[in-house]
């Protein structure tokens, strides 16, 4: 046992470091934060729930620096759009954190927020199964087998691409290009709002919530998959930063349980994102489908029994 | 195929124990030692504690990933040579 005195927590640092790794693998793969699963594992050990929140997004810091520069050596990095989205995001955040306020100044912030979790995480599953689903029956073409490698085979197909393809030709002025990840243009607007959205469902529900962001950027921006998980990340570095600095500041970070959970982080995240070279996007967001549902099923057991995981 | 899976497996064990030691070592000499500094800090200066915590979780990023960077090198480079 490692004591931690900014907390007053006393927890195995074996048990945080294979925490991290194992959050650090789900990182690097599908550009989420993993806070669904952090958080409760957290709360196990008798951390404070304010302190979980808070400790969680530092060590999310930490886990996309590392594979943000992993995806980076693999072309998987929008820059331009990566740092568009961060705006987007933390206006969204505090958005949803003010939303959250008004809830709990109306007296049912519990269950309005459970319902709308539960609602938005099965809705992805589904849409993603299906989507993933149709992707996948209607690709006829036969790949080379092995590793995913070239550009071309990261610009995945998906069933849903005629819908993204009207959202790109909506010509909202200011429209921009993005290179690095395929598109000719596309208006600032749209790429703010989808970023605002996933802001404020990670203000409103807790958590990078990358479940949502991930999905949106393929779906609705038509970023590769690849491209979308390492972006997400990168602008995860800076939304989780200014997430763990005003935590902070309320008190609400052990910095130094978020560096023993990193170490373990740190090379899961490499692996993570090493593994994603190997798949195919429709595989990746098949795969993803199972982590917005064990969310869902996180918030019915909480409703269920009372118990804040 | 399987012979090189093998390989890619031992060297992956490898970087794991080598990395476990160093990272043990590391909660002990430098982690105990900061505990102390870093609770002073979040009690009497918040906004300095709070930019300290993000500094460190990203300097403690690029570092861990050199040193394991620097790690697959050293036993991959190593198995090259044989």
């Amino acid at each position: 046992m490692m004591s931690f005195p900014i907390s007053g927590a006393h927890i195995s640092p074996i048990y945080l470091a294979i925490m991290g790794f194992v959050i650090g693998i789900l990182g690097g793969f599908f550009g989420v934060g993993g806070s669904f699963i952090a958080g409760p594992a957290l709360r196990v050990v008798g951390l404070d729930w304010n302190f979980a929140v808070g400790t969680d997004l530092a060590h999310i810091v930490g886990k996309s620096v590392v594979a943000v520069r992993q995806h980076r050596a693999f072309g998987n990095v929008d820059l331009r759009l990566g740092l568009i989205m961060a705006f987007g995001t933390i206006a969204g955040a505090e958005a949803g954190a003010q939303l959250i306020q008004m809830l709990k100044r109306a007296g049912n912030v519990n269950l309005v927020v459970s319902i709308v979790s539960i609602a938005v995480y099965v809705s992805i599953s589904t849409f993603m199964i299906w989507e993933s689903r149709k992707t996948l029956a209607s690709r006829k073409r036969v790949r080379a087998p092995g590793a995913v490698t070239d550009l071309k085979a990261k610009q995945d197909h998906s069933a849903f691409q005629h819908v993204t393809r009207g959202i790109q030709r909506l010509n909202i002025w200011p429209m921009i290009e993005l290179p690095a990840s395929g598109i000719k243009a596309i208006s600032l607007w749209i790429i703010l709002l989808v970023a605002f959205i996933g802001g404020c469902f990670s203000g409103f529900l807790g958590g990078g919530a990358g479940y949502i962001r991930m999905p949106s950027m393929v779906y609705v921006l038509g970023i590769p998959t690849h491209l979308a998980v390492g972006t997400d990340l990168f602008e995860i570095i800076i939304s989780a930063s200014y997430g763990t600095f005003t935590h902070a500041v309320k008190g609400n970070v052990d910095i130094l349980i978020a560096l023993v959970m990193h170490t373990g982080a740190a090379i899961g995240a490499q692996i993570g994102a090493i593994c994603t070279q190997y798949f195919a996007g429709p595989k990746i967001r098949m795969a993803f489908v199972p982590l917005p549902l064990i969310g869902a099923a996180i918030v019915i057991y909480t409703l269920i029994t009372g118990h804040k995981l | 195929m399987k012979k090189e899976t093998a390989t890619t497996l031992r060297a992956f064990v490898i970087e794991l124990a080598v990395y476990a030691v160093l990272v043990i070592g590391y909660f002990f000499l430098v982690l105990h030692f900061l505990g102390e500094g870093l609770h002073s800090l979040e009690r009497n200066h918040r906004y300095a504690y709070a930019g300290t915590a993000v500094l460190l979780m990203i300097g403690q990023a690029v570092l861990l990933q050199n040193v394991t960077t620097i790690l697959l090198r050293l036993i991959r480079g190593r198995r090259k040579l044989r």
